[in-house]
């Protein structure tokens, strides 16, 4: 399947993911995380069982501390 | 457009900061002295000794609110901005209800769990209003590693990859920047 992620294009073999796939493939190993997909919040407790489809726009904002 | 329909524009709107420290105090001004209409500004923190390596507030302003000393210094630049302050710390109700009339919102907190918060309330609660974040400014250095990302209206200003500890203090220059860099897309925003 074909997705946007953080505004870039990505392929995967697969045709569809959870997220916590994703972010084990991605190796996004970071804990404070905001995950969008097609605009829409997906809270943590979905991140096992949410699945990522052809052509979703998946936004992954990995949260540190500073300001 | 020219500049005094620029200044003209900018005086109609309103635009919310939620966090007065590095990124708000610093954001705030440049908004202030661009000729904002209105500024709302919530924190719940009092100016302290480590804040004056980089956040805009004076010696003589130790001990007080921030949000008070914040107005203060923005009246003595530009009193013709609207200040509305809040002496609170922001959870997921009332940011809704201070910021829910704000044509923009700035989040300029600290810590990451509260950023997290901030930006998950605005995408379920405010979803209309275009959210300017800043993200990853710790350090000195490595300019050229801070941006702006886009994504739908969240706009998210930093390297997104520097986090606050012993090595990588917070410093003037680069939370400048990012503040700086917040204030510069809210009037890119508001303008086009």
């Amino acid at each position: 399947m074909n997705i946007t992620l953080n505004n870039r294009p990505e392929s995967f073999e697969q045709s569809d993911l959870t997220i916590n796939q994703l972010l084990e493939i991605k190796k996004f190993t970071f804990k404070m995380l905001v995950i969008k997909v097609n605009g829409e919040l997906v809270k943590k407790d979905e991140y096992e069982s949410f699945q990522i489809k052809d052509g979703d726009d998946v936004n992954v904002l990995h949260l540190i501390s500073g300001g | 457009m020219t500049f005094e329909e620029i200044k003209e524009k900018l005086k109609s709107y309103s635009v919310g900061i939620a966090g007065a420290g590095g990124l708000g105090s610093n954001c705030a001004v440049a908004l202030a002295r661009a000729g904002i209409g209105k500024l709302v500004i919530a924190d719940f923190d009092i100016v302290s000794e480590s804040n004056l390596n980089r956040q805009y507030f004076f010696r003589d302003q130790l001990g007080v609110k921030k949000v008070v000393a914040l107005k203060e210094n923005i009246n003595r630049i530009n009193p013709t901005v609207q200040v509305e302050i809040r002496d609170i710390k922001l959870n997921e109700s009332t940011i809704v209800s201070v910021f829910k009339d704000c044509d923009i919102l700035v989040e300029a907190f600290d810590l990451a769990e509260m950023k997290k918060m901030l930006i998950e309330t605005c995408i379920t609660e405010l979803p209309k209003t275009p959210l300017v974040v800043g993200l990853g400014m710790a350090g000195y250095g490595d300019s050229n590693s801070i941006k702006v990302r886009k994504n739908s209206n969240i706009y998210i200003c930093g390297d997104e990859k520097t986090e606050i500890s012993d090595q990588y203090p917070p410093l003037a220059p680069r939370v400048g920047i990012v503040a700086n860099m917040q204030a510069n897309t809210v009037l890119e925003i508001l303008l086009k």
